[in-house]
């Protein structure tokens, strides 16, 4: 018998852990139809508000509301601070390597990283070599995807370094636990998220190309049939910025402008939510109806700025994730705060061979997959979705990587029957302007159904309030 | 402002007072549906839906006659038909969603409140319901709409266009409707039928609302040559053809007065403000509205033009091809 997850609210002997004593005095008065009834009651008002989002894959362009847990994931400070500094840390150093990888590769000639990793990579974008973002930064806005194994057994398992959303859930899941539950307020205190879209406008204003005074900002959005529309609207509207589309901005004469109705005005910086590839049909994919011709030129003569910088992508696939540790040795001197989770590469023979051996205890996901499409969790999957994938995987083994399943910690989650055990993980948001800093908080995805490993919303994943407690 | 965010607007608008004069046209004919017939017992009553629309022809294509229940599935549940109540609504919603942080948390909400219900309702659960009280109920929502647009949206330009596309757009609606009816009624000058005059065109005024407005300004029997002037030159009712240029004119002088618009809006509502009504049936009631409704799409185009909205538009051609209507 495999042992018991951990558990962020009752300790294997039934004891609670400290930042739920209060919660477990709280729930221990209130009734379990209380808490249906808050469930409901988030449920109706999520849905009214209209903060849904969209199915790929579905042919009827179906909106869903993600599923919220009124059962908040509860954080220490002493927690937050270890998980904070470990997150800030991997950003810094993933930054200076993005840099040297498009500069000086001297990561590359210390032989600290396999070369054909950074060249061969498809995500390795030629034209950035010899360019310099503004401050430097090539990774404005971070979504580290944490999970959690045991008491003080943290690990990073993706670093999500191009356009990570969630954030907006972040905040409304804030917004929605107060309304509910404004007594667990009183009892707790617990440190606010909500000023995260001046964190961030003041990030990107920062980071405007440098004869600006006071720089427009606009938040570049696929448009409104993309899974992630909501977010956009909402952080733009937060921050009191533009929210436009490709068709809104044009570029004349090296600089870029948006339409309005009092004709084109200048753009400083763009917080685009759109892949590279879809950013400039002139450098890159031709077939793009989302970008804004000539995009790139203005980059790089620096009229403009893009958040996150072209390129980022270099540092963000399973592959290169491995080395992630060592970059932090090699440009910060110091030792990962938080833990990798070792990773197999199919494309080595000695990996390869013990991976297939081991597919039913393994996970294996594609190298530049994400949002759980395309991933096998071996204890999971049935003996048929095993041969699928194996030959998937002999097809293109450079294509994948594995790792072992890990029993991601649970929290109390509302279900049907009941309070019950759920497997959570943890995406808080690194912003790096002037300097590298996370609000206290994130967003903490839950896998609703029962004994699952994965949390994505794609798959069935709802989501939870963070609450970091304050000293 | 983005001229993408004030298409949007302008459109969003006009698809709500769309949605809201086909639930007039087809709340008429089923009335008049009800009235004893002259004889053929035909669907000529609900031949206006089809045809204001521009949906006779696929109609016709997928019915062989038109009958009461077909005529009100089509025009107002079908997904498939871009001019039905259910499409309209979603065009206005999608708009109103691609620009919801725009605009009052109440306006978002109640179109998308309308469309989730709308979209929730089957033919049998009409029948259920009553057609009137369906009809009705797409008035009030549309109702509450321009409501909620006149009582909490800040008024700035977001707010100028979206009033602008109301105008425009029940200037459109009213002459079409008018039009239609004229066709369908031929009426004749010289003939005299009251009691035909008092159903047919008793029709026409309700189904804009018009009933108790003809009754305290004329205080007369329904005649059809008042019946016109009420609905094109009264200024006073809001939704004669004088009442929407009107408002567009004032709309547009402010926004922009230097722009052809402004200038098109101001001449078209100076002639319906100084124009007679035996002007315009000597010239012929059709040919006026024509023109009408050209010059009322020509302000549109100048619209677009003077604020740069053609660039700007984002819309997947599901929720732009009923834009335009074929006349």
């Amino acid at each position: 018998m495999p042992s018991l997850p951990f558990d962020e609210m009752t300790r294997p002997d039934g004891g609670i852990r400290a930042p739920y004593l209060t919660y477990d005095a709280w729930m221990a008065r209130t009734s379990i139809d209380t808490l249906r009834q808050k469930h409901t009651q988030a449920d109706l008002l999520f849905k009214r508000i209209g903060i849904t989002f969209a199915v790929y894959g579905d042919s009827q362009g179906s909106e869903r509301l993600i599923p919220f847990d009124v059962v908040p994931r509860i954080i220490s400070a002493d927690e937050w601070d270890y998980v904070a500094r470990g997150v800030c840390q991997r950003v810094m150093a993933l930054n200076r390597f993005i840099h040297d990888v498009y500069h000086e590769q001297e990561i590359l000639r210390a032989g600290k990283v396999p070369r054909a990793l950074v060249e061969n990579n498809d995500q390795f974008r030629a034209e950035m070599v010899g360019f310099e973002p503004p401050g430097g930064v090539y990774v404005h806005i971070a979504g580290v995807d944490i999970v959690r194994t045991g008491e003080n057994e943290f690990h990073v398992l993706e670093d999500n370094l191009r356009t990570p959303s969630g954030v907006s859930y972040m905040m409304e899941n804030r917004d929605m636990m107060m309304r509910l539950f404004p007594d667990l307020f009183d009892r707790y205190s617990v440190a606010p998220v909500n000023h995260y879209p001046q964190e961030l406008l003041k990030t990107l204003k920062y980071v405007a190309p440098s004869p600006v005074g006071s720089p427009t900002v606009v938040l570049l959005t696929p448009g409104q049939y993309n899974s992630a529309y909501f977010e956009h609207a909402f952080l733009a509207d937060e921050m009191g910025v533009e929210l436009v589309q490709g068709q809104d901005l044009f570029v004349d004469d090296g600089f870029v402008y948006m339409r309005t109705v009092e004709g084109p005005q200048r753009v400083d910086v763009i917080y685009r939510r759109i892949d590279d590839d879809f950013l400039d049909p002139q450098a890159f994919r031709k077939d793009s109806m989302l970008g804004v011709p000539g995009l790139f030129e203005a980059y790089r003569k620096g009229t403009v700025t893009l958040a996150n910088a072209i390129g980022t992508g270099i540092s963000d696939d399973k592959a290169v994730y491995d080395y992630v540790p060592a970059m932090i040795e090699f440009y910060l001197g110091e030792k990962a705060i938080l833990r990798n989770v070792p990773t197999y590469h199919l494309d080595d023979d000695d990996d390869r061979k013990y991976v297939l051996e081991h597919l039913d205890e393994l996970v294996v996901k594609e190298v530049h997959g994400s949002g759980g499409y395309g991933m096998l969790v071996g204890p999971k999957a049935s003996r048929t979705e095993i041969a699928a994938y194996k030959d998937r995987i002999l097809a293109n083994p450079g294509n994948f990587i594995a790792q072992p399943t890990l029993a991601l910690s649970t929290c109390p989650t509302f279900v049907n029957e009941g309070l019950a055990p759920r497997h959570v993980d943890l995406r808080p948001y690194v912003l790096t302007g002037k300097t590298t800093n996370v609000v206290p908080g994130g967003l903490t995805r839950v896998a609703l159904k029962e004994g699952s490993l994965v949390v994505n919303s794609s798959q069935g994943g709802g989501t939870k309030d963070t609450w970091v407690l304050e000293r | 402002m983005l001229s993408r965010t004030a298409d949007n607007l302008y459109w969003m608008a006009r698809y709500v007072e769309r949605a809201e004069n086909m639930a007039r046209i087809l709340d008429v004919s089923h009335r008049m549906h009800q009235l004893p017939h002259n004889g053929e017992g035909s669907g000529a009553e609900w031949e206006p839906a089809l045809i204001i629309s521009g949906q006779k022809p696929s109609y016709e294509a997928r019915f062989d006659e038109i009958t009461a229940s077909h005529v009100i599935a089509f025009m107002a549940l079908d997904p498939e038909n871009p001019s039905s109540i259910v499409s309209t609504l979603g065009s206005a919603r999608e708009n109103a969603r691609a620009e919801r942080f725009v605009l009052p948390v109440e306006m978002f909400e109640s179109l998308n409140a309308t469309w989730l219900e709308l979209r929730s309702i089957t033919y049998t659960k009409l029948l259920e319901w009553g057609f009137r009280e369906f009809f009705e109920w797409v008035k009030e929502r549309c109702h509450q709409f321009n409501g909620t647009t006149v009582s909490t949206m800040v008024q700035t330009d977001a707010y100028s266009f979206t009033r602008l596309g109301t105008f425009i757009e029940r200037g459109d609606n009213t002459a079409r409707l008018l039009d239609v009816k004229y066709h369908v009624l031929a009426p004749d000058e010289d003939r005299l039928d009251e009691a035909v005059d008092y159903y047919q065109w008793g029709a026409v005024l309700r189904a804009m609302s018009a009933f108790k407005a003809y009754r305290i300004t004329y205080r007369d029997s329904i005649k059809p040559r008042k019946v016109i002037e009420l609905l094109t030159l009264r200024r006073e009712f809001p939704r004669s053809l004088h009442h929407c240029t009107h408002a567009a004119s004032l709309l547009l002088e402010e926004m922009s007065p230097d722009t052809e618009a402004a200038r098109l809006a101001g001449e078209i509502n100076a002639r319906l403000r100084y124009g007679r009504v035996q002007d315009i049936t000597r010239r012929g009631l059709h040919a006026f509205l024509t023109e009408f409704i050209a010059r009322n799409a020509l302000i549109s185009n100048e619209v677009g033009r003077a604020f740069h909205l053609e660039a700007s538009t984002t819309l997947p051609p599901a929720h732009r091809r009923q834009r335009q209507r074929q006349f």
